[in-house]
């Protein structure tokens, strides 16, 4: 029997097409320091503008500093963020002291910037539990390991910030390839059903640790996964600070006026390693990807950006890297000067009141500690 | 004071909490208007507002985190697992985040989240509702494993659960919900976390269980004493932490004991109790410490639970073992 002529019942490619128009890049600082798109320019005053380039300098010395301890082995579990600064420090200066920030592993920045001590930071890396113990009025929680459970907990955060009727977001970080998790899209989804107020942040580098974000999903855009949550997403350009500050505002002022979360995509990259644990992005990583997002750098567009506008000299950079590499020192010391971590603290930071097993077991260390 | 069924006890308690302190959440899939699959939150929803007992989305990790994030905000979350067999889905979220908050934070952050929880065989459910997996739990630092034997202490209990600053899970055996009622206290009372209770006293063997499994061990007691045999029977009603006096204070007395769990033998709390015994009393024993449990095998296909469960004839059976060592 010939074979008839099959009917077409769906348009797969067209339905691609359609949702990915939806997701365009947006970008308002080109790689020159021009400015591409002048109606999404954020309000920004000078001293701002300085200040979240500031910002950017000082965190691209501590990674480079804290690479330097890390190999001293003066600080252990470290995360490089060079070439995420825009994606994470422009973010964090689009939010107040009252928001909530979740971090994920990497984002140890946005945490500082948010008000942690540097020593604590590092008290964190070398993993001593006063670098979690956040300050009283500091409004973020240490960096979360478990890749998707900053997700989960950041749309129960803004759900309690919503039943306070506070004035107030949670905002999250994960990465591509935290995207692929199941609570990725429930936090997401949680936060949806609840019109909570979230905002969830998408940075892409394109690697999880070896893993090319092309294989974590056959989705063109991360940013459209927001589509499966019924809440909008936006990709933006991670590596300008400006587009990705505008879109941060915009989806702050959203979710405050109770139109709930928005999942926000920043294509950024890392010029480091994924952790100083061993890994070598030579293996996965040519070349050529490295020098083409090598001039994407969002501190040298800022730079010209701001350069351009008569708001930044060499001189003026100079004296941040010398101040960040005094507060490092100066940091450093105080870590250093934390005593150290014995059984019996460990065993009293567990419940508000120990059980008899603990209490027990708190008599034996506390006896072994005393010799 | 009331009859009350342990369901009834569960839903006065949450009531009770519910009017005692505005920041009492309860949450969950069909708790809301529908007041659960057993109606534990029955009429909460109508009483207290759709703010602070609401439906949730069918996906337990997210429920999870829900509870954690509303935590750090400053409220009680009291979420509810619709079937304890659905733990592996929100594993992390209770032993991975919550039952790690005050440590991990250095006592910044805590997680003062009560899981209530259904479990248990005996009523023939499908899969993966009835497992007794109050073992991972118990394994795990930072939470508490609360699991009620009586209407009377499921109030109690879930009200000093709520109340606790850290994380509780609330185990309630489903065979237990309905099958009997007692005098429950209509005002409020607490019973402290990580104390048993002895339902029955005894002078020549200990029975140290919890769960449905007490009601089995009385039964076993009973016909015990018609063959003069004085045995005491412990309810844990905390399974971590243990109440290790009241056990010792009992296996001193009597010099035999036998523990008696619903959960397999490589799974629950038996072997830690046996342990705990051998460690602090074994000049007292006058025979090993032996265990009553079902086989290692996955929970039974429904129509096999009446085979495969254990039961008063196996409490039965292996106290004589014991008495007769």
């Amino acid at each position: 029997m010939a074979s008839k002529q099959q009917k077409v019942l769906f348009e797969a490619e067209k339905q691609l097409d359609i949702v990915n128009e939806q997701f365009k890049t947006l970008q308002i600082l080109n790689e020159e320091g021009e400015v591409v798109n002048e109606s999404a320019m954020p309000d920004l005053t000078d001293e701002q503008l300085q200040e979240l380039m500031t910002r950017m300098v000082y965190t691209r010395i501590l990674d480079q500093r804290s690479i330097s301890l890390n190999r001293q082995g003066r600080l252990g579990f470290y995360a490089p963020t060079a070439g995420q600064e825009a994606s994470q420090l422009a973010s964090q200066f689009a939010l107040e002291k009252e928001d909530f920030i979740l971090p994920g592993y990497r984002d140890v920045p946005q945490m500082i910037w948010h008000g942690l001590p540097l020593s604590q930071a590092f008290l964190f890396s070398r993993g001593h539990f006063a670098g979690n113990q956040i300050p009283e009025g500091v409004n973020v929680i240490s960096p979360q390991i478990i890749i998707g459970a900053q997700y989960v907990q950041c749309a129960g955060v803004a759900l309690g910030m919503k039943k306070n009727n506070s004035k107030a977001v949670a905002v999250t970080y994960t990465g591509d390839g935290g995207t692929s998790q199941g609570d990725f899209y429930e936090g997401i989804n949680f936060a949806g059903a609840f019109k909570a107020p979230a905002i969830f942040i998408v940075q892409n580098n394109r690697f999880a640790i070896s893993t090319p974000v092309e294989v974590q999903s056959a989705s063109r855009t991360l940013a459209q996964k927001a589509v499966a949550a019924g809440i909008p997403g936006v990709q933006v350009d991670g590596m300008d600070p400006l587009a990705v500050y505008a879109v941060v505002k915009e989806a702050r002022e959203r979710a405050i006026n109770g139109e709930g979360p928005t999942l926000i995509e920043t294509l950024t990259y890392r010029y480091g390693p994924h952790t100083m644990a061993g890994d070598d992005p030579t293996r996965y990583r040519t070349a050529d990807l490295d020098n083409e997002w090598e001039k994407k750098d969002p501190l040298v567009r800022f730079r010209k950006f701001l350069e351009g506008k008569g708001l930044w000299s060499e001189e003026k950079e100079n004296e941040i890297i010398e101040q960040a590499k005094e507060d490092i020192k100066q940091a450093i010391k105080e870590a250093d000067n934390t005593p150290k971590q014995k059984v019996t603290d460990l065993i009293t930071n567990m419940f508000e009141t120990l059980p008899p097993n603990l209490e027990e077991q708190y008599e034996i260390y506390a006896e072994k500690e005393s010799k | 004071m009331a009859q009350m069924t342990m369901i009834q006890a569960i839903t006065d308690a949450l009531r009770t909490e519910m009017r005692n302190d505005p920041k009492v959440l309860v949450f969950g899939e069909d708790v809301g208007v529908n007041g659960g699959v057993f109606r534990a939150t029955e009429g909460l929803q109508k009483e207290f507002g759709e703010d602070r007992v609401f439906d949730t989305p069918l996906a337990e990790s997210g429920i999870g985190g829900l509870a954690i994030g509303l935590g750090l905000q400053g409220f009680r979350p009291v979420p509810e697992i619709q079937f304890f067999g659905f733990l592996f889905e929100v594993m992390d979220s209770i032993a991975g985040q919550m039952a790690r908050m005050r440590y991990r934070s250095g006592g910044r952050y805590h997680s003062p989240v009560t899981i209530r929880s259904p479990f248990g065989g005996g009523v023939h459910t499908p899969e993966m509702h009835a497992d007794s997996l109050e073992g991972l739990m118990a394994q795990t630092p930072g939470v508490k494993v609360v699991i009620p034997s009586t209407p009377y202490d499921a109030k109690g209990l879930l009200i000093s659960s709520i109340r606790d600053n850290d994380p509780v899970i609330f185990l309630e055996h489903m065979k237990l919900y309905r099958s009997f009622r007692q005098e429950v206290p209509e005002e409020e009372y607490t019973i402290p976390l990580g104390k048993a209770d002895v339902k029955r006293e005894g002078t020549d063997l200990t029975i140290v269980t919890y769960g449905a499994m007490v009601q089995e061990s009385i039964k076993a007691a009973e016909q015990l004493e018609k063959e003069g045999v004085s045995a005491e029977v412990i309810d844990l009603r905390t399974i971590s932490p243990l109440d290790i006096d009241t056990i010792i204070a009992s296996v001193e007395k009597t010099g035999r004991v036998i523990v008696v769990q619903e959960a397999q033998k490589q799974a629950g709390i038996a072997a830690q109790v046996v342990a705990e015994i051998n460690d602090r009393a074994i000049l007292s024993l006058e025979a090993p410490v032996l265990r009553v449990t079902a086989p290692d095998t996955v929970f039974a296909f429904s129509q096999a639970e009446p085979i495969w469960l254990p039961n008063y004839k196996d409490v039965l059976e292996t106290a004589k073992k014991v008495l007769e060592f």
